[in-house]
């Protein structure tokens, strides 16, 4: 399993995604690789989940299956719900 | 750890700004003074924000404009502009934005630590309506220092 954490370019917010990933995570009891990337790299292959924020994923080609949107990454608790909801339907 | 960076001279605060454009301008005067980014770093976060959309607005209220190394940054740096009014940046959820914080990377690495502490400081729902609501400099930079 492979989460990947998408920004506009790969350098700062999708690192702060990252890091709360890996909380969720530890937290949630789940395994995954995760990596941080810019929108460009994010190819549908690339990885088996993309987080990336709504203002982002207008411009992104990803399945909605392999997609959870944020409206804020810095907002811990919706990203614990929306991943939980992914790894119970998954 | 921020303090090193967010200090009199790169925090500001103006009450009311036309456009995200201008706002970003504003942001970036402290960096290009000192000489921590090129005008280019400018063009880059336009161009980007055009084809993308406001890829670097994080969270309600709260925008962290930047492009990438290569485009005009000479070493590490960071400004954080309140915008007293708030600011529309075309985002779907988070408008307005009040709080523009102005990265510069120099390489993929050497700017993690400053986004580990903008991530504590963002998350922490007080401290940052302290930051919206605040009326000086030194408001913010009393903030600031916690992180």
């Amino acid at each position: 399993m492979k989460i990947m954490a998408v920004c506009g370019n790969g350098l700062g917010s999708s690192f702060m995604v990252e890091m709360n990933i890996k909380k969720v995570l530890q937290k949630i009891n789940q395994q995954a690789e995760v990596t941080h990337s810019d929108l460009a790299s994010a190819m549908p292959d690339a990885a088996d989940l993309f987080i990336m924020t709504t203002d982002l994923a207008d411009s992104a080609s990803i399945p909605s299956d392999k997609l959870i949107v944020l409206n804020s990454i810095i907002d811990i608790d919706e990203l614990e719900a929306k991943l939980t909801d992914y790894f119970n339907t998954h | 750890m921020l303090s090193k960076w967010l200090t009199a001279e790169t925090v500001n605060i103006v009450n009311a700004i036309d456009n995200w454009q201008t706002a970003i301008d504003i942001s970036a005067i402290p960096l290009l003074q000192n000489g921590v980014i090129s005008s280019d770093y400018l063009q880059a976060i336009y161009h980007l924000h055009e084809n993308i959309g406001p890829y670097y607005v994080l969270a309600p209220g709260i925008a962290m404009p930047h492009a990438r190394p290569e485009e005009g940054v000479n070493s590490l740096g960071l400004s954080l502009l309140l915008v007293q009014q708030g600011v529309n940046f075309n985002s779907s959820n988070n408008d307005p934005v009040y709080v523009i914080t102005l990265l510069a990377a120099p390489d993929s690495e050497s700017h993690l630590e400053i986004i580990q502490n903008l991530a504590a400081l963002f998350s922490n729902a007080d401290d940052m309506n302290k930051i919206f609501h605040a009326k000086t400099c030194n408001e913010i930079l009393n903030v600031i220092k916690h992180y």
